[in-house]
């Protein structure tokens, strides 16, 4: 049951991928990535990984459709039919694919408890983290304490992208209206392609 | 957008229980599946309801900018802040155990703590972003 | 059983491969992002089919001895990784944004030309 599952949301994965490939209306093709990634949400269900699934359904079918909507409201939605023949990314496509394809033959087979990844340090967060950290989510366990370091990076990551997005942007209009003022430079920013594409 | 009462009651309706279930997210994660990174968006997503159906003036008035730019930068404060009192506290960076006198509490304050820091900045970015991208649409649009 | 042992990864590379060809064939520069998040779920599709363990169950720790947990490993990677992917994914709209208002046009072929006739 579980592998009927399984096989058939993936086929319906790749079929949203390939409508998104073909969609020249972005709105559409907007709305299709959201479908992809509840879809995928649903395949991290079945998979066993709760937490990544909430992730991916809050994350990947809200807050991104939403920006992305966003950006769409600014630069427009259609999208212009491509001017050269797409005969040599399809080749590149289809070599690399070909490769990876040919590169899984020797993976060890789907859901195998024998598996290599499955003997690393993975039995000692299954085993230990129970009474040595005391709370049942191991997810929890590991992401906040056994690999604290990497989630604070990560947490920085995110803070550094929000800043990024606030330099490129100029902020949240009332910061912006106040600091064009005095500055100048995120007037400029604002301004159509003029003064930009001549300095 | 005055005359779509559905949206502006449904949406009203919805926002305190959307920022509840974004609690229960944060402090059940130790239980079930949840933390602060779904936390963080799921409270930040009521915040985008919000500015979508009452428009970003009033959701600038309710959440203001500056508040979300501290937030995003408070939140690795707290992550690091927790790390540094471990240190203080003579253990190593970001070892939980010495936060109480039965190294198992600690942990558990330590995780609360963190998952309050990576809250507070998810939470924060993901309105920044929200606000900034929603702010240029209306200025040229 | 052999080949299905291999399907799950099989629609990961053909899904990795939507998302490369999208990038690589397509000119604007918003469908390139749709295409980079393809690629990127694709990935995560890839970390958590290897974490899944035939019979096991989510890793949140449950009554009994018997019970089989599947690798919480990479469920972590991805949690942080889903994350970080938006916030980087928004930086790169950003862009889009501003080389729109730079040249009004987000078509990499019109960008390219304008760039030359300067």
């Amino acid at each position: 049951m579980d592998a009927v599952i399984d096989i058939a949301l993936l086929a319906l994965l790749a079929v949203t991928a390939l409508a998104i490939l073909r969609m020249r209306n972005l709105f559409a093709a907007v709305m299709l990535s959201g479908i992809y990634s509840l879809l995928s949400a649903g395949i991290f269900t079945a998979l066993d990984a709760v937490d990544v699934a909430f992730t991916e359904a809050a994350v990947g079918a809200g807050i991104s459709t939403v920006l992305m909507l966003g950006t769409l409201a600014i630069v427009g939605h259609k999208e212009k039919k491509p001017a050269h023949t797409p005969l040599l990314p399809l080749f590149v496509v289809l070599v690399t694919g070909g490769a990876l394809v040919y590169g899984t033959l020797d993976m060890p087979p789907f859901g195998d408890p024998t598996n290599p990844v499955h003997h690393h340090v993975a039995p000692r967060y299954v085993e230990e983290s129970g009474h040595e950290i005391g709370i049942p989510n191991i997810v929890t366990s590991v992401l906040a304490s056994y690999r604290g370091y990497d989630t604070m990076g990560e947490t920085t990551v995110i803070f550094a992208a929000a800043v990024g997005v606030i330099l490129l942007l100029g902020g949240a209009r009332p910061a912006r209206v106040a600091a064009g003022e005095v500055s100048g430079g995120s007037e400029e920013g604002s301004e159509p392609l003029e003064e930009q594409s001549h300095g | 957008m005055d005359d779509r009462v559905i949206l502006r009651v449904g949406a009203k309706f919805l926002i305190p229980f959307i920022l509840l279930f974004a609690l229960y997210v944060q402090f059940h994660g130790d239980y079930g599946p949840g933390g602060g990174f779904q936390a963080g968006v799921i409270f930040a997503a009521a915040f985008v309801l919000y500015a979508l159906v009452y428009g970003l003036p009033n959701a600038e008035r309710a959440m203001p900018p500056r508040v979300v730019y501290i937030c995003s930068a408070l939140g690795v404060v707290i992550y690091a802040g927790v790390g540094v009192v471990t240190l203080l506290k003579g253990a190593n960076f970001l070892d939980y155990g010495v936060l109480a006198h039965d190294p198992e509490h600690g942990q558990h304050y330590g995780i609360l703590f963190v998952e309050l820091g990576v809250l507070t900045t998810v939470f924060g970015v993901m309105v920044t972003v929200f606000y900034a991208f929603a702010g240029r649409g209306r200025k040229d649009g | 059983m052999r080949l299905l042992g291999l399907y799950n990864y099989w629609v990961v590379i053909v899904l990795m491969m939507v998302g490369f060809y999208t990038i690589i064939a397509r000119d604007n520069l918003v469908k390139k992002l749709i295409g980079l998040s393809i690629f990127q779920t694709s990935v995560f599709m890839l970390y958590i089919s290897m974490g899944r363990i035939h019979g096991g169950t989510a890793p949140i720790l449950m009554e009994g001895t018997d019970v089989v947990y599947s690798n919480p490993l990479p469920h972590v990677l991805i949690l942080t990784a889903i994350v970080v992917g938006v916030a980087t994914t928004a930086v790169g709209l950003s862009l889009v944004i501003r080389i729109n208002e730079a040249y009004g046009t987000v078509e990499e072929d019109e960008i390219h030309s304008q760039d030359e006739s300067l």
